[in-house]
């Protein structure tokens, strides 16, 4: 079983690695690394808001921690001449801290009315980028430099993306990796004790607390890690753009994120992961019919909820044939 | 020998509703104490309060001597006073064994960190807490169920399911809050057995709210009877089924009992 799930892993990583640079290169459709390079790091956020679907809240508040992790890093690099790749794990970590104080009073709320609030913060977050004399207001912050290089001890670890003959391709390699490493974290914590306490959480949170778990702090925790990842995500985009604006991340985007969740699957650590893909390309594909993309993009979501409730990967799920 | 659990004049106001009212009794360690009454006599209640899933309004609860009323419920969990819900509480899309397993939380001597890095503590950890599920399936007869999802038990096992949860916890005193309300006669009685001997093998201790009278006087060490939140009367199965009291509250002052 478990070499059976290493040799998935392998090929994944050499599909990802070398033979999607490959098809791309051979068609010629060089746009291809972008649009997969956004997939990429919207799953990022996605498998946060996976997360907290995992101890039982629904999150439509992703937008507010991508945006906040993006202007941190944007901040940092165009203010005080930071590296990006030190902006990073920067953002992660005060979206992280951020969530820590939002969550200990919301984290309370259950259901529809935990959704309402963090969908409010995306809001807010918006609003606050508007008013704050920090991040510009509505001009936000542009010309932001390609990710310079990362050295450690002399060693060269990541190169100067502005020497790179195409930085598309580095951001492709660079959002990828991210995913990836975001991925086995989300499928660690899933399949250790943590994942089962979120569970014990998701179901049935009185009965968790009378085992003797501190729901409290793993509600908190658990936020905090998917915060975190939408740090990280909207950070990464801002080196992508170069540029940071309040409306970077809205309303529409932190929707999208918890859709991705429900098309893929709350019950598989890789839903998001494939909801992303099929939302992303999907929307992309119907572009061609014009003024009617949008209505048959929503029938087509109804449809796939009423019939495929448990998310696409429910279909290669044999476990639950009945 | 002090009392392992001390209730001691416990009020609980909702409003003007006095729920509970200046409560007090002790639990032995070793026994098992059942507490009675009419419907909305204050009994749930009184086990919210004990398990500090609701605060007191007056009154104090000790266990082992040391106060734990108005404390977290997940940190009187801690100190080995858990309970189980009246309705029948468990996590439904898990296994059997994985709801008992998941309940070992408290025994677990390594990080959530260390868990997510799979250190040598949690993989211990990982391998006693099987190891203890096991032991608690094969103690409760539950073998044949044990990868059974707990959404698709009937409610006899769901109950003994729930207790199985509690005493993954590991527990000086477990709370049992209705555990035979929908049983049928058999189910009950292979039920009382079973605390019986959770209390001879596990040495737990045990504290249980209860409708079925008979079920009750075949288990209780000691009863305590509850009627309008007040305490009416404490005693051993023989004095409870004897007291004047006990009897009216039951059925009504003498003129209006109708046989029983």
């Amino acid at each position: 079983m478990n070499k059976k799930i290493l040799a998935y892993v392998a090929l994944f990583l050499v599909f990802v690695y070398a033979v999607v640079p490959m098809l791309i290169n051979i068609s010629g459709r060089l746009d291809f690394y972008y649009t997969l390079t956004s997939v990429a790091l919207l799953s990022i956020a996605s498998a946060g808001v996976w997360l907290t679907f995992y101890i039982g809240r629904i999150n439509i508040g992703q937008g507010a921690f991508a945006l906040a992790g993006g202007y941190v890093s944007a901040i940092l690099i165009s203010q005080y001449g930071f590296n990006f790749w030190v902006t990073l794990p920067i953002a992660g970590l005060f979206c992280a801290v951020l969530s820590v104080f939002i969550g200990l009073p919301i984290l309370r709320l259950r259901g529809v009315y935990f959704a309402m609030v963090t969908l409010v913060l995306t809001e807010v977050m918006r609003l606050t980028t508007l008013a704050l004399p920090i991040t510009q207001g509505a001009k936000g912050i542009t010309s932001l430099p390609l990710p310079s290089g990362l050295e450690i001890f002399g060693l060269k670890l990541i190169p100067d993306f502005s020497t790179l003959e195409n930085p598309k391709v580095g951001f492709y390699m660079m959002a990828i990796t991210l995913m990836i490493i975001a991925y086995a974290v989300l499928y660690r914590i899933v399949n250790s004790r943590l994942g089962h306490l979120c569970r014990s959480l998701q179901q049935n949170e009185e009965l968790a607390s009378s085992i003797g778990v501190n729901t409290t702090y793993l509600r908190v925790l658990t936020y905090s890690i998917s915060s975190f990842f939408g740090g990280i995500a909207g950070a990464s985009f801002v080196a992508i753009t170069q540029s940071i604006y309040p409306s970077s991340f809205q309303v529409a985007d932190s929707i999208n994120f918890m859709l991705n969740c429900f098309l893929g699957g709350l019950g598989y650590v890789f839903g998001p992961m494939l909801g992303t893909l099929m939302l992303y390309f999907g929307w992309d594909l119907l572009f061609t019919i014009g003024k009617y993309q949008m209505l048959v993009y929503s029938s087509l979501l109804i449809i796939l909820m009423l019939f495929l409730p448990n998310g696409v990967l429910s279909l290669f799920d044999r476990k639950e044939k009945r | 020998m002090k009392p392992l659990l001390e209730v001691r004049n416990v009020t609980k106001r909702f409003g003007g509703l006095i729920a509970v009212n200046d409560v007090s009794f002790d639990v032995r360690k070793g026994e098992i104490l059942s507490v009675i009454g009419p419907n909305g006599a204050g009994k749930s209640t009184l086990f919210k309060l004990i398990s500090s899933f609701l605060k007191t309004s007056n009154g104090l609860v000790l266990f082992r001597g040391e106060i734990i009323s108005n404390l977290a419920p997940h940190t009187v969990a801690r100190r080995g006073v858990v309970r189980t819900f009246q309705e029948t509480t468990i996590f439904k899309s898990m296994t059997v064994r994985e709801n008992i397993i998941v309940s070992h939380h408290l025994q677990s001597k390594a990080s959530l960190l260390g868990f997510f890095l799979g250190s040598r503590k949690a993989r211990a950890d990982e391998k006693r807490f099987g190891e203890s599920a096991d032991r608690i399936i094969g103690l409760l007869g539950l073998e044949n169920i044990a990868n059974e999802l707990a959404s698709n038990l009937p409610q006899g096992h769901l109950r003994v399911l729930g207790m199985a949860i509690g005493l993954a916890t590991d527990p000086a005193i477990i709370l049992l809050d209705e555990p035979f309300a929908g049983l049928n006669h058999d189910e009950t009685m292979r039920l009382v057995t079973l605390v019986q001997r959770l209390r001879d093998e596990r040495e737990v201790t045990v504290l249980l709210v209860e409708h079925d009278i008979p079920a009750v006087m075949k288990i209780s060490n000691r009863i305590v009877v509850l009627n309008f939140g007040q305490k009416i009367a404490e005693g051993t199965p023989q004095e409870i089924q004897n007291n004047p009291g006990v009897i009216e509250a039951y059925l009504g002052s003498e003129d209006m009992a109708v046989g029983i």
